[in-house]
């Protein structure tokens, strides 16, 4: 019974807290209806916690797969208030789920196990989770549920008060307007102050906020490309919310605000460097140098499941980003990175690979491989874009790199990809990558070299991609679809020299260069979480335009390989180009033709994980954190750059901004590279069928 | 056999499942959530837990049937009934799974096959016992009577919490 219309009760719930005068019939009937997700593949648990959860007059919806709950979620944004979910679960491991629920949703989470050791409450703790419960689970500790919910809404609420722009005016007459909190006149409120918002995420700017009904803050990928920058600037140490919101300089924007988003992002970072229970060397070395791993990428883990050439995986740890991220959000395992894949690479973190396409040197990569694409993988991508910079990709992380303002055409399957995520952009991003149309990636026209990545398992189809199905909303770098793209079987390993990667990107010749788009994933940064909050907003990957010009560099990306593939490059974004709202977290692959920027041409596309960590990672070195003024390739010349980039990756997503520099990188491999859906608000062409959203709609 | 009288034998009959624990405070949790809307709930849940269980026992002997047996399968499958059976209530179940996990860990082969008999034993033993009580209940309310609460006191007897309050 999950009200799917989204019942505000949650607004109603903090602005009864607020306004207590005002309408608070609902708060009479709080926590009554509040609406429960619960997650668990035991059958009989399932059971008996839905029968509690109604006792205590909750609205429940059950779900025995974290699959098919973190679908719900997508699909449904505002439905719900919080999620419950054990722990040990066959398809996904419940931190996982977790972690995704929290970048993307920013809903609450409590954890249940039997198991009740400390190491396993301690990684709930970690991950975020709001509250541990040990089964079997007592009607009692079901009362007390609700108040992580107004917790956490009073804390945004506070945010928001502070920030003045709370308009209690306006929330009053919505709110007593209704009895009951879930009534849908509220919830109408709600979404139409929702909506608004996201229009004015649009402008990426936080001043309007009396139009904001919610408390959060809309972090853009361009306001969180400063974010991170900021805090590069100011060194993640000593980054205090004050200091960088003087350095952001964002009107409207309160010392809380960043606050909040700084402790997610310091959550994230610390997630990435040592909590993950996989630590997918690949992920973080993405970033890191040392490392050659692909920081976001689970090179490793990909590797491990064969997705991932083993020699690829050598690559990329070679090429071992500078990012020494922790590994990458991505702590996925192995086992669950096909999955991730299809689930969509929700994780996309922006964060820590600050990798602001646009300021930040660094290149986020978007790791569309099972793991989460962190922001660090972004940053991976991004300094590898910037490395294949030369490579003629425009490297994300242009930051200071954007030099190149010719990105890298993907060639990218052109629209393939297009469709979902990248917004006309300019990415072109393999469009083709993205399509989730099962498309095989390549197959349009590109002349994917990218030989169909051996072991692609079954993601490798597109339409494999659950994401696709699913949530979409990642940027599904057809890639996967295309089997046949070449490429695929682009080792994530970053080689050290790119040149491991074989330009098999032949993206579509005729898309050359025309991926500028950016290849938007976008990936679900918590950070952008609060973007997106509830829609993936166009993602425009402007920035982010890897373009991979297959023909004329002999990088091809191949757009999908496989699904493996698709390094995501996330980064922030584009702030130009279509949308404003460069979810920076989300990483936007516009495939394929896009003419400037990389538009997540809408959708989901899931982004591959983007192998690009690793060719990201080459140059990301030395572009490495905060100057990804290297990723050019100085090193490598721009083919060979990109071939090995190619190789490893499979397809390239470069995402570029709208002066044309690249924002990020996203590489395909063969892992398909998802893109965290809510980066993308709802793709107008949603051909492929993806839950991805348009780039249009990315809230500033 | 009267209503009244059927309806002491349920008593007892339920008291000493508890008073030699096969069944725990969890239970009472479930037999509390049954209310005039779901009726069956007890049923339905229990019947649940009888095909889980029964598909993880199977699922466990084969593991630890192969010539190199998956520890990690077999601890995942044990964990997942000692969380069934304790959601349920069903606490020699679970007991016998705890130790259980214990030796998995050490990857002790013999140990878990002697744990895989024992949890198989408390498991059939508890279905009968359960399907034994939930008869008497049916043939009480198809008799037409209620079927009778246990006193409060009880619960503090044998110090257990979750007797209606």
């Amino acid at each position: 019974m999950n009200s799917s219309s989204g019942k505000s009760y949650m607004s109603t719930a903090s602005s009864s807290v607020i306004w207590k005068a005002g309408g608070d019939v609902v708060a009479d009937q709080f926590p009554a209806g509040l609406r429960v997700l619960v997650v668990d593949d035991d059958p009989t648990c399932l059971m008996i916690l839905e029968k509690m959860l109604k006792a205590c007059q909750y609205n429940v919806t059950k779900c025995n797969r974290a699959e098919t709950a973190l679908s719900m979620l997508r699909e449904n944004r505002n439905g719900f208030d919080i999620v419950i979910s054990d722990v040990h679960m066959p398809d996904m491991d419940g931190f996982k789920l977790l972690e995704h629920i929290g970048l993307e949703m920013d809903l609450p989470v409590i954890m249940m196990s039997a198991d009740d050791g400390k190491n396993v409450v301690m990684k709930g703790v970690t991950h975020g989770a709001c509250d541990y419960l040990i089964k079997p689970v007592r009607i009692e500790a079901l009362k007390n549920i609700w108040q992580h919910v107004v917790r956490k809404r009073k804390n945004e609420w506070k945010d928001f008060e502070q920030s003045g722009s709370v308009e209690e005016g306006d929330r009053q007459p919505k709110q007593s307007e209704d009895a009951d909190y879930s009534s849908s006149a509220n919830e109408g409120n709600w979404k139409s102050s929702k909506r608004r918002k996201d229009d004015e995420d649009e402008n990426d700017e936080r001043d309007d906020t009396s139009t904001l009904k919610k408390p959060r803050v809309v972090w853009s990928v361009e306001l969180h490309q400063q974010f991170v920058a900021a805090v590069n600037q100011l060194g993640i140490e000593k980054a205090v919310p004050k200091k960088i919101l003087e350095l952001m300089n964002v009107p409207g924007l309160t010392r809380e605000n960043v606050a909040s988003h700084l402790q997610k992002y310091r959550l994230y970072l610390r997630r990435l460097s040592g909590v993950s229970q996989h630590p997918s060397n690949l992920n973080n070395s993405f970033m890191n140098p040392q490392d050659a791993t692909f920081g976001p990428l689970d090179l490793q883990a990909l590797a491990a499941t064969g997705q991932l050439p083993a020699q690829s995986l050598a690559t990329l740890q070679a090429a071992g980003l500078g990012r020494s991220t922790a590994k990458s959000g991505i702590p996925i395992p192995l086992v669950d990175q096909r999955n991730i894949f299809s689930f969509e690479n929700p994780k996309l973190r922006f964060g820590e690979a600050q990798q602001h396409v646009n300021n930040n040197k660094q290149m986020n990569l978007l790791h569309g491989i099972p793991t989460t694409m962190e922001p660090k993988q972004l940053a991976s991508l991004h300094h590898t874009a910037q490395s294949m910079g030369n490579m003629n990709m425009p490297v994300l992380s242009h930051g200071s790199q954007s030099s190149q303002n010719n990105p890298l055409l993907m060639q990218m399957a052109q629209p393939q990809a297009r469709g979902q995520m990248l917004n006309d952009s300019t990415v072109g991003l393999a469009p083709r990558l993205l399509s989730p149309m099962g498309q095989p990636m390549l197959s349009n026209g590109m002349a994917t070299n990218v030989s169909p990545r051996n072991g692609v398992p079954e993601n490798i189809r597109a339409p494999s991609y659950n994401p696709v199905s699913q949530t979409s909303s990642m940027l599904n770098f057809p890639m996967n679809h295309t089997s046949e793209l070449p490429g695929n079987s682009f080792p994530l390993v970053s080689t050290p020299g790119i040149s491991s990667l074989a330009p098999k990107v032949a993206f579509q010749e005729d898309v050359n260069s025309e991926i500028k788009g950016s290849v938007g994933f976008m990936p679900s940064y918590d950070i952008f979480n609060d973007l997106n909050q509830h829609k993936p907003q166009n993602w425009e990957l402007q920035n982010v335009g890897m373009m991979f010009n297959t023909s004329q560099h002999s990088n091809s990306l191949q757009g999908n390989l496989d699904h493996t593939q698709s390094v995501l490059v996330q980064q922030g974004f584009s702030s130009g180009q279509n949308r404003n709202s460069t979810v920076i977290s989300k990483a936007m692959f516009s495939a394929g033709d896009s003419t400037g920027h990389v538009n997540a041409q809408n959708g989901n596309q899931h982004l591959n994980s983007l192998l690009v960590d690793n060719t990201v990672r080459v140059k990301s070195e030395r572009v490495a954190d905060a100057a990804p003024a290297n990723l050019y390739p100085d090193h490598f010349g721009q083919e060979d750059l990109m071939s090995a980039l190619l190789k490893q990756v499979g397809s390239f997503f470069s995402l570029y901004d709208t002066d044309g520099d690249i924002i990020l990188l996203i590489l395909t491999s063969k892992f398909p590279i998802f893109l965290q859906q809510d980066v993308i608000t709802p793709a107008e062409n949603n051909d492929f069928d993806f839950d991805g959203y348009s780039i249009d709609n990315i809230p500033v | 056999m009267e209503v009244g009288q059927m309806q002491r034998r349920l008593v007892d009959y339920t008291k000493s499942l508890f008073m030699e624990g096969f069944l725990d405070a969890q239970f009472l949790q479930l037999q509390q959530l049954q209310d005039e809307s779901n009726p069956d709930f007890v049923v339905e849940v229990v019947s649940l837990f009888f095909d889980d269980s029964e598909k993880l026992l199977n699922d466990l002997t084969m593991a630890l049937d192969q010539p190199n047996v998956d520890f990690k399968k077999v601890d995942a499958h044990v964990h997942q009934l000692k969380g069934s059976s304790s959601s349920i209530g069903a606490q020699r179940v679970k007991n016998a799974c705890i130790a259980f996990r214990s030796f998995c860990e050490e990857h002790n082969i013999d140990a878990t096959l002697r744990c895989l008999q024992q949890v198989k034993q408390e498991y059939y033993l508890v279905k009968n016992k359960l399907e034994t009580m939930l008869r008497l209940e049916q043939q009480i309310v198809a008799a037409g009577g209620s079927i009778p609460m246990i006193e409060l006191g009880f619960w503090r007897t044998i110090n257990m919490k979750g007797g209606k309050e």
